[in-house]
């Protein structure tokens, strides 16, 4: 072992290296193409020969783009918010609870996840039609909930499952009623769980451009990654790269934040100490 | 404070398992109950009914002279010990403790001073501000009991609560929650598979088995007149020596010879029409090492020669086990399951182990020969088919003082002697010599 030990540092390393460079090298593209003018779009360097701030000058003086940018963050907020409280409602149920048709229910949850999402635009977009759901605020966050719910339920039942059942029968004959014990107990100690799958809910919704670019028309609903799709270059004749790489940053930023934020609550264990341990 | 009782409870599990079946007991005020046995026996599903974690299949279920079967956990007036402590990880101890009470609105005031208090008594005051993590074992046992004397319940119940704790906290917590009990005088039921935590700690003790109550009785009383097999198999340690028995012409042979029977105790036994093959139980310490019994007692029992397979020597008792080749063995569901229980079921021997504890001042040798007494007045007979204790008779009043005796049987001649009993060699008269009239 200790002589392939080195060797197999340098694989690994390598490999590492391969990853990090095929993850990192079109961000940094990007962030490179946002900072040149119009006129060197094309120009094959990495590094800009000529930094502006004009794309981003753009983009935050329009209204194009920082309406867009409020209804991701709000669509995307409350659509996390209800997907996170109804999916560790029914992940507890799941968890704890005996009940007549529940693996038909776990099933169904799973085959929403599974359906592919652009089959289902065409009929949802009658739908929206419809019910007058078209270009507002709730045509997005509805499908949004609906489509994070499956992810959450399933990450938020194996938190839940991990949770010592004692601490619930602890908590009812301490005279709590369910409802506490879950407010008070249970929904406590499932925070990191919560906060996983509030995370991976608010990502999907950020990230989404089918629906976006489907169920709306106008900025009063459309959310960034969708509106970038509208932006015009300087003439009808130029493609908006500029513009588009920079609202990309700018819409890449509030994940990086989100993540870091959360990240060490994410990894805190919270269980220790529930049982003897 | 409150009288608990158990209407013929019965639970069936919805896979249909039947875990507790038509469960009677009467709980007094302020007593402390017991519920013992092994694994899987339903005596857990048992406190969990009574604390209404678990819905009631058929029975009632009184606590304060109060129908409770329908009613949630927090309308009964109970506190609970878990065997896990079930404490809130995410709430420091005077949290975890004041939580019931912060639950029912109970003035901040209040609160605090109740958690003190219980923090006092349980010697916890300087933890109060700590997470349950940062907590040894026996101070996490210690914040669930303080948890539930905050609340100063009607009745306590506990699951097992000491089984986490190293041998030796366990022996002093055992103790403690004695004590605690006898202080706050609150109904407590407590669920233990260690038969001596059992005896040690209940005014009563509920033997339980598959889910069927066997025997509801004090300590001294489960132990002296076990009414079955079971009970007898697994209260006491080390546990009862089980041989097999072949009734003939008023006589019971066994393996280490003949007893003879009363003629109450042989009419008992033929009328049970268990035919003539029974079980005899002797417990340990009915066996005397032959030089230390005194010439009054020989006569009540049975003097026989073995050589000793081993001998453990614990200081204030010596424990001798020894083979005996007769006999055809036992054979009882009951023991059986017993054996697995304990981890019995492998000894290998083709005979007869037979466990006998003596008094310290004996001479006898490992491997060596030496001569052996046993009390025959303890002797119990079971029916191998029902496991019935056939030796008990329905004179509770009359046996119960002769039952009394194996208890110093071990001491040599604390024995009383008994004039009317020395008629010839051996005479079997455990709880059978009974009523005086026939004694004499």
């Amino acid at each position: 072992m200790a002589a392939i030990t080195p060797r197999r540092r340098a694989g690994w390393a390598t490999a590492n290296l391969v990853v990090i460079a095929l993850a990192l090298i079109p961000v940094l593209w990007l962030v490179s193409l946002s900072f040149k003018t119009p006129a060197a779009v094309l120009d094959p360097s990495f590094l800009p020969a000529q930094w502006t701030w004009g794309n981003y000058h753009g983009i935050l003086t329009s209204a194009q783009f920082l309406r867009p940018l409020a209804n991701s963050i709000g669509i995307g907020l409350i659509s996390t918010f209800i997907a996170v409280v109804l999916a560790s409602m029914a992940a507890y149920a799941i968890a704890r609870l005996r009940f007549p048709g529940k693996s038909v229910l776990i099933g169904m949850s799973l085959l929403i996840a599974m359906f592919p999402l652009i089959a289902l635009v065409t009929p949802l977009f009658t739908i929206e039609r419809a019910l007058g759901l078209f270009n507002t605020w709730p045509g997005l966050i509805i499908p949004y909930v609906t489509f994070g719910l499956p992810l959450g339920i399933y990450t938020l039942s194996a938190f839940f499952r991990e949770i010592p059942w004692e601490l619930e029968k602890a908590a009812k004959v301490d005279g709590a009623t369910p409802f506490q014990a879950f407010t008070k107990v249970i929904a406590p100690l499932a925070a990191p769980g919560m906060v996983t799958t509030g995370i991976l809910v608010f990502l999907a919704c950020w990230n989404d451009f089918l629906l976006a670019i489907s169920f709306t028309s106008t900025i009063a609903s459309r959310t960034a990654p969708a509106a970038m799709e509208y932006f015009s270059g300087g003439s009808v004749f130029t493609v908006p790269t500029g513009p588009i790489a920079a609202a990309a940053v700018v819409i890449t930023i509030p994940i990086i934040i989100f993540v870091l934020f959360f990240q060490r609550q994410i990894v805190a264990g919270l269980t220790s100490g529930a049982v003897k341990g | 404070m409150a009288p608990i009782v158990l209407d013929h409870i019965t639970k069936r599990f919805p896979d249909g398992a039947l875990a507790v079946n038509d469960f009677n007991l009467d709980i007094a005020d302020g007593e402390f109950v017991i519920l013992v046995g092994p694994s899987g026996c339903g005596k857990s599903t048992t406190l969990n009914m009574i604390a209404g974690l678990e819905d009631i299949t058929s029975g009632e279920l009184l606590i304060g002279g109060q129908v409770v079967n329908n009613k949630t956990p927090k309308d009964r007036d109970i506190a609970m010990v878990f065997q896990s402590y079930a404490l809130y990880p995410h709430m420091t101890v005077r949290e975890n403790m004041g939580f019931a009470l912060k639950l029912a609105k109970t003035p901040q005031a209040t609160i605090k001073e109740k958690v003190e208090e219980a923090a006092r008594i349980l010697d916890l005051t300087q933890h109060l501000d700590r997470k349950p993590a940062n907590l040894s074992g026996g101070q996490r046992q210690r914040v669930a009991m303080g948890r539930a004397i905050v609340r100063d319940p009607a009745v306590f119940l506990m699951d097992e609560p000491l089984s986490n704790l190293d041998a030796k906290l366990r022996v002093q917590t055992r103790t403690e929650v004695s004590r605690l009990q006898r202080r706050l005088g609150t109904t407590m039921v407590y669920v233990t598979h260690d038969q001596t935590e059992a005896l040690t700690l209940g005014d009563r003790v509920a033997v339980m088995r598959t889910g069927v109550l066997q025997q509801a009785a004090s300590p001294k009383e489960l132990y002296d007149r076990p009414v079955n097999l079971f009970v007898a198999g697994f209260i006491g340690s080390p546990a009862m020596n089980f041989m097999a028995g072949t009734l003939e012409e008023g006589m019971l042979r066994t393996s280490l010879g003949e007893f003879r029977l009363s003629d109450r105790l042989r009419r008992e036994v033929e009328s049970s029409g268990s035919g003539r093959e029974v079980i005899v139980g002797l417990r340990p310490e009915n066996f005397e090492d032959v030089a230390l019994v005194s010439a009054d007692n020989r006569p009540h029992g049975l003097t026989f020669r073995t050589s000793i397979d081993v001998l453990e020597s614990l200081g204030s008792d010596v424990f001798v086990y020894f083979t005996r080749e007769l006999g055809q063995g036992v054979n009882s569901a009951e023991l059986e399951e017993l054996a697995r229980d304990s981890g019995r079921a492998d000894s290998g021997a083709s005979g007869e182990t037979i466990v006998a504890r003596l008094d310290a001042a004996t001479h006898v040798r490992e491997g060596q020969d030496a001569e052996l007494w046993v009390d025959a007045r303890a002797m119990h007979i079971f029916d191998p088919a029902s496991g019935r204790n056939l030796s008990l008779g329905d004179d509770d009043g009359g046996t119960a003082s002769v039952q009394a005796a194996p208890g110093q049987a071990d001491a040599g001649e604390a024995q009383a002697p008994d004039p009317d009993a020395r008629s010839g060699g051996v005479r079997a008269v455990p709880g059978q010599a009974g009523p005086a009239g026939e004694a004499t």
